[in-house]
């Protein structure tokens, strides 16, 4: 079949690794405002999450904004950061897919974040209040490290979301993987739609499998992920 | 363009035609996936329930496909089945299969040991018990997963405006190709309203089908 020794001979060509349109390059732009979008995202959404949490306070915020979360469209947030990006004068930049990434990287780390935190069992909390640990020691020593499964797991979650959806960043005129894709559909080029969804689902495939075996080193000793039954998925994209 | 209002509510007034016209298309392309993802995740319940070692095998299965962004699998699909509603269909139902397979095995678990042996007490066969008792006692981890489920394949359904379906997606694409943000609003919109809409329903259907347990339980 022509279709799939074109497919080959696109991947094995030099001229499609290199250059500023290359398949480097652009895995490499990806990469990047994925990598952005995440942490800002936990930045601003972690530490409300874990102290709401460990106060036991804002349960009606956390499903709201999971509820909210997953029924917007992530297509529909990227596309209307774009206008508002012209208006704001920031033109064809990363700024629209940036901004709208983060947005959809919120919700799981929040939601996810307050859960893991609010469930770590009230025994565990008692003794270490009965062993003298102030407020703050029980969140630090005993609340955090119990709820880092889940939390990881969210974080985990929302990057393979931020991956997928930053495929969309070439609709709204960014670069990344999604380019092949999108330009293959303008121009009816269904080789280089195809490359375009084996780069895009290995990055996710990839991404999804570091996290999986990052827990190793970001997990406390002795508490692993294998016993967790339900994370809080997150709008797809 | 330069100074136009952001949003144009005479745009929205003269359109209604077509807002309804694709609130049929969405609805229609929601309707089917869930259908489908369902029967299918019931199948592969089934089998996961009574051979243990699939479990595992098909969660991971259902997992890839979950993770596979879904611009990249319609992108998949499109040399194969063209740009068309099979295409569309394909994608979406495949990403309800990890949420609802999840929801159904656990769901049927989930039956505390005390009460299963109190059936076998009373005389229950195994076929029974896993229809009068456990089946109902998992109503609502179902009903969870169908919730997430559908309201996540309404989001998805604007990506397929993409592989030229899309539902409220085609505003939304059409929107961004000329710049025209009240377009795009109200295909966001529109989206999130359906999707509410699903989520209410799908609350609703499981407060009637368990009566049992009181509402404040069900956020």
């Amino acid at each position: 079949m022509s279709f799939f020794s074109d497919v080959v001979a696109f991947f094995t060509s030099a001229e499609s690794w290199s250059g500023a349109d290359g398949i480097l390059i652009r895995t490499f732009d990806h990469v990047r405002i994925s990598v952005f979008a995440v942490a800002v995202a936990v930045l601003l959404g972690l530490p409300i999450a874990v102290w709401l949490g460990h106060q036991r306070r804002g349960a009606f915020l956390a499903i709201s904004i999971a509820n909210i979360g997953r029924a917007i469209p992530s297509f529909g947030i990227v596309a209307l950061a774009f206008p508002i990006a012209l208006r704001l004068g920031l033109g064809f930049s990363s700024w629209p897919t940036f901004v709208a990434l983060v947005a959809l990287a919120i919700p799981p780390i929040f939601t996810n974040g307050y859960t893991a935190v609010r469930e770590v069992s009230p025994a565990a909390v008692e003794a270490s209040v009965g062993m003298g640990m102030t407020d703050l020691e029980v969140l630090t020593h005993t609340e955090i490290p119990l709820a880092m499964p889940v939390i990881w797991t969210a974080i985990r979650v929302s990057a393979v979301q931020v991956v997928a959806t930053a495929t969309l960043g070439a609709v709204v005129g960014w670069g990344g993987l999604g380019r092949y894709v999108i330009d293959g559909f303008a121009q009816g080029n269904e080789v280089l739609v195809f490359v375009g969804a084996i780069l895009v689902a290995t990055l996710s495939v990839v991404t999804d499998q570091a996290f999986a075996a990052a827990e190793k080193w970001v997990l406390p000793q002795g508490i692993s992920s294998k016993d967790l039954t339900q994370v809080e998925l997150g709008a797809h994209g | 363009m330069t100074e136009q209002q952001f949003i144009r509510w005479s745009w929205i007034w003269s359109h209604l035609d077509e807002i309804w016209q694709r609130t049929v298309e969405h609805l229609t392309l929601t309707g089917i996936a869930v259908v489908v993802g369902f029967g299918l995740s019931l199948v592969l319940s089934i089998v996961a329930l009574r051979f243990r070692r699939s479990y595992a095998p098909i969660t991971w299965i259902s997992g890839v496909f979950y993770t596979i962004p879904s611009i990249a699998l319609f992108a998949f699909l499109v040399p194969f089945t063209g740009l068309s509603i099979l295409t569309a269909e394909i994608g979406l139902v495949s990403y309800t299969l990890l949420i609802l397979i999840r929801n159904i095995v656990a769901g049927i678990d989930g039956t505390p040991d005390s009460v299963r042996e109190a059936a076998l007490g009373m005389g229950y066969t195994d076929r029974r018990i896993l229809w009068e008792i456990q089946v109902p006692l998992a109503v609502p981890v179902i009903v969870a997963g169908l919730r997430v489920a559908s309201v996540t394949t309404v989001g998805l359904v604007t990506v397929t405006s993409l592989i030229g379906q899309g539902g409220y997606g085609a505003f939304i694409r059409r929107g961004l190709g000329r710049n025209f943000a009240t377009e795009i609003l109200v295909g966001t919109v529109m989206s999130i309203l359906l999707a509410t809409l699903f989520d209410y329903l799908l609350v609703r259907i499981e407060n009637r089908s368990t009566p049992w347990v009181r509402k404040k339980d069900t956020p």
